[in-house]
């Protein structure tokens, strides 16, 4: 399966990535590869398979509800570009 | 052409745990910005997310109160795409196997007829921060205090063909997760928002039009409104010739008008995957059971507990028992004025609720308290006040002006039962009002019945409330003849 150059466009707008238009070529060809692994691996039957969620054969450890954190925000908003009134600002994010 | 309205909803509900689904910061409401967020919520690398049994429970137990499939392998996933009030990115969420699988919810309609709900699925998500758009120079403010709050998120089928099926299932599952004490309900605080999905199909068609999406509904009124509002749109479109684009809406309760939201934000393409921080849940029948076997009294059992214990009628049953907290106030009252269920039922159903509706107030924020009705109930139930002088040892509680047996006595409302006092003031309004009593006399019997009321109502007021209306009727009944 081959991507086009829209699609490859379209995944790097997903992920919020600047890509140069002259590299376009090449990142379609080297994601193509990668879906062609996937397609050669969708080959395989899986009938009696049960997907798994995850790698490791072993299950989520549960935590007791309760509050262990303190309030630290002085400390994590030094490293914030700007911030105000304890708030994190960014761009302006609606018209 | 008729048109059939085919409505499914979202409700995301705010699971009341003590500290967030993945990290230990607090959830407290209304804290000051970004206290409550620590480096699992803010998103830092590094970071890994331990997930919190209590979300789990409570889930579960929504799961088992709609007598839902609970999957004892449930998984979550990542729901990718950027927003600044989402810091890592990706919303920690469920796809495939979420934790409560298919169940279903009965709700009761105005004319008495119940109708089941199906219920697709519940799954546990993160609620993301809140973006502050008011002028920061011309930048937004991020807070992230609410950034990682647990979320149910209740999936219904389209099974509603109608606003007052919408907001009676709404309503059901508000009143629930009340019940379930799983959720405070407190939609102001936005505690439970809900996403509607509306289509449209000519009647009898069985295939479902195309739907839109309204987000972030957050009021029974709104949702209301927003039904209405997309119904008529969608109806206009469609006899105009148009198709409804599968779109999200915004509601603008300004406006009270459904919006387009920009196309650039359509592109819903979440790329959801397996969170590999998080390996699968999984819950023993032991664990699902214990949970079964310590539910709560659910909505429906209370309606009928309340019909057989103290004889009500459902309607007023239903009524009392339409949220925990009244139901809770009602039981109160009854106990502490030992009056019968049915004077405490009507006292609450109308007086109270009344005010409180005049006033705009919920029940837990009652001037009155449980027992302080209780209080003045006990003394119409054992006759040292009438049930009007009640309305005024009422009125008296609202305004705060202390017990009923302090309004009582500083009001001078002890019921008159001295049989010679009200009869000097029978014989006086009998005697000041003459040309009544003649027709009084002259009507037919079964027209008396009305008349009398006239005479009833100036002795009444004449004693200031305070003589026996039933010692009235029977000294009138025996002077008029």
């Amino acid at each position: 399966m081959a991507l086009d150059k829209s699609e490859v466009e379209k995944i790097a707008h997903l992920a919020r990535i600047a890509i140069n238009e002259d590299k376009i070529p090449e990142y379609a060809s080297s994601l193509s590869s990668i879906l062609g692994l996937v397609e050669q691996m969708q080959s395989t039957n899986t009938d009696d398979i049960e997907p798994m969620a995850h790698p490791l054969d072993a299950t989520q450890r549960l935590r007791d509800d309760a509050v262990t954190e303190s309030n630290q925000r002085d400390a994590y908003q030094k490293i914030a570009p700007a911030t105000e009134d304890g708030l994190y600002l960014v761009p302006k994010v609606i018209d | 052409m008729a048109w059939e309205t085919v409505i499914g909803l979202e409700i995301h509900v705010q699971l009341s745990t003590q500290s967030k689904i993945f990290s230990g910061s607090a959830t407290t409401f209304g804290a000051e910005p970004n206290t409550q967020a620590s480096l699992v919520d803010l998103g830092m690398p590094g970071v890994l997310p331990v997930l919190n049994e209590d979300a789990i429970k409570k889930a579960i137990t929504f799961g088992v109160a709609i007598d839902a499939k609970i999957n004892q392998k449930s998984v979550f996933a990542r729901k990718n795409y950027f927003y600044p009030d989402l810091p890592k990115g990706y919303q920690i969420s469920q796809l495939d196997l979420p934790i409560v699988d298919i169940g279903h919810l009965d709700i009761a309609l105005e004319d008495g007829t119940v109708k089941r709900i199906g219920v697709t699925r519940a799954h546990l998500e993160e609620d993301a921060g809140k973006s502050l758009h008011e002028d920061y120079h011309g930048m937004t403010g991020i807070d992230l205090n609410r950034a990682g709050t647990p979320l149910l998120e209740i999936v219904s089928e389209p099974d509603m063909r109608s606003a007052e099926e919408a907001i009676a299932y709404v309503k059901s599952v508000h009143a629930l997760i009340q019940y379930l004490d799983i959720s405070d309900g407190n939609m102001a605080e936005g505690s439970m928002r809900c996403d509607i999905n509306i289509s449209m199909r000519p009647k009898g068609q069985e295939e479902y039009g195309t739907r839109t999406e309204t987000k972030n509904v957050n009021s029974f009124r709104f949702i209301e409104k927003a039904i209405r509002g997309e119904v008529i749109r969608q109806i206009d479109e469609l006899e105009a010739g148009n198709k409804i684009n599968q779109e999200t809406r915004l509601y603008d309760s300004a406006k009270d008008e459904t919006r387009s939201m920009r196309s650039k934000e359509e592109a819903n393409d979440y790329r959801y995957f397996p969170d590999p921080d998080l390996l699968p849940v999984i819950t023993t029948d032991e664990y699902i059971q214990n949970l079964r076997d310590n539910l709560p009294e659910l909505p429906d059992q209370k309606i009928e507990r309340f019909q057989k214990e103290y004889e009500l009628k459902e309607y007023d049953a239903r009524v009392l028992a339409a949220s925990k907290q009244l139901a809770d106030y009602f039981e109160t009252v009854v106990a502490t004025s030992g009056a019968k269920a049915k004077l405490a039922a009507n006292w609450v159903t109308s007086e109270l609720l009344g005010a409180l509706n005049k006033a705009g107030k919920g029940i837990q924020d009652s001037p009155v308290s449980a027992e302080l009705l209780g209080g003045m109930l006990k003394r119409i139930a054992d006759n040292t006040i009438s049930g009007k002088a009640g309305k005024i040892v009422f009125e008296g509680l609202l305004n705060g002006e202390g017990s009923a047996d302090e309004i009582i006595k500083a009001k001078d409302l002890i019921q008159e039962t001295d049989t010679g006092a009200i009869e000097a003031l029978v014989d006086e309004v009998i005697a000041n009002n003459p040309a009544q009593v003649e027709q009084f006399l002259a009507a037919e019997k079964d027209k008396r019945k009305k008349l009398i009321g006239f005479f009833v109502g100036q002795i009444m007021k004449a004693s200031k409330g305070k003589a026996n209306p039933q010692q009235v009727n029977q000294l009138l009944g025996q002077k008029l003849k």
